[in-house]
């Protein structure tokens, strides 16, 4: 077992479940515990084990798919610089109104990468200095990514105004 | 010794022939390149294929010294504003070339951000087809709009004055409903695509 997983099961005895595919060593935290667990985890695997580096931050739709039991989640890859080592932490949220606490306090990168997920997901980041659209126009009300946006949209490609020749 | 009696003393012609002659032999194209397309864009203004030898070689970047729009890629509906500002800034006369399949119907993005054809927000005068087209076909595309300076230019641009209608394609009448939305697969081991409303 590694050496964080002590650590985490000492500091936060039952919020958290692990899962490994390959190499890749998760920590997950469910719907019902994430909004208190998740922000003292991350900092607790940033500041007493090491993981100083937020090497990414996503986000998945499990709206259909097998055996999901909550719909949004937020990964967040991180990377200890002095060993190489690296986990997910993945947390999820759910309808109405997903919501998650920022990591911007504890990492500065994050402030893009979760407007990313809030534009493209509407996952919202409480405590996030700044949450705004960063991809799509501020006027787009969905949010693409989710699974049951419809691929072509519902007509905001089209909502434009038309530029005669005689007005050109 | 001036030599007499080979020429007339004067010529008689229109003043929007004289017009279009000088104008469509000095195109000076804006290169609105948001894609692929734009690589062959800039291959026909270099030496292999020298757009310079129909006199449009003076691409310029800002469009109020242009007079020739060449929309190649796919633009995307956060573009088009900016599209048609660069547009309404280019000076009468002006014509646009959509070049390509993106920019003249989408292309193989059919999705909720990129718009299907141009022309559905500024006027059009000559589609390149190519997925991107060759520079033969954008020279090509030039030469048709010279063409068609020779055959409709006006020296006061009054050919434009009366087209105040829509003139692009058919309106989509309707964007696909939530019933057709193509979503992520329900039946996950074997369909790709999904067809019944979710929810």
């Amino acid at each position: 077992m590694p050496a964080y997983l002590d650590t985490l099961n000492a500091r936060f005895p039952g919020e958290f479940s692990t899962s490994e595919f390959r190499d890749n060593k998760r920590v997950i935290v469910s719907a019902e515990k994430a909004p208190a667990v998740l922000f003292g985890l991350l900092k607790c695997l940033k500041e007493e084990c090491g993981f100083d580096m937020l090497a990414e931050l996503g986000g998945i739709d499990y709206l259909n798919y097998p055996n999901a039991t909550d719909r949004y989640c937020v990964v967040y890859g991180l990377t200890n610089t002095t060993t190489g080592e690296r986990v997910f932490v993945k947390a999820y949220a759910n309808d109405p109104d997903p919501q998650l606490p920022s990591v911007y306090p504890l990492w500065r990168g994050a402030d893009w990468m979760e407007r990313e997920v809030y534009d493209l997901f509407g996952v919202r980041f409480t405590g996030h200095p700044d949450l705004r659209r960063i991809l799509l126009p501020h006027e787009f009300t969905a949010h693409p990514l989710r699974k049951d946006y419809p691929l072509r949209g519902y007509g905001e490609r089209h909502n434009f105004p038309t530029i005669t020749r005689a007005e050109s | 010794m001036a030599i007499t009696g080979l020429l007339p003393d004067f010529l008689v012609t229109k003043l929007d022939a004289l017009a279009n002659l000088l104008r469509k032999h000095s195109l000076w194209p804006m290169p609105f390149a948001t894609a692929c397309c734009g690589i062959e864009l800039m291959a026909t203004a270099s030496s292999r294929y020298d757009i310079a030898r129909f006199g449009s070689e003076a691409m310029r970047f800002s469009p109020r010294q242009c007079d020739l729009m060449i929309v190649a890629g796919r633009i995307v509906m956060k573009m088009v504003p900016v599209m048609q500002r660069i547009w309404l800034q280019m000076p009468e006369p002006k014509w646009c070339i959509s070049m390509g399949a993106c920019a003249s119907s989408g292309g193989v993005f059919d999705t909720y951000s990129v718009v299907q054809g141009i022309d559905r927000f500024i006027p059009v005068d000559v589609y390149v087809p190519g997925c991107p087209p060759r520079p033969e076909q954008l020279i090509r595309a030039v030469l048709d709009i010279q063409d068609k300076i020779t055959r409709t230019g006006t020296i006061d641009g009054r050919e434009f004055r009366d087209r105040d209608a829509y003139e692009g394609p058919t309106p989509l009448a309707k964007e696909l409903g939530l019933d057709q939305a193509i979503v992520a697969p329900g039946d996950y081991q074997t369909a790709t695509r999904l067809r019944v409303p979710l929810n």
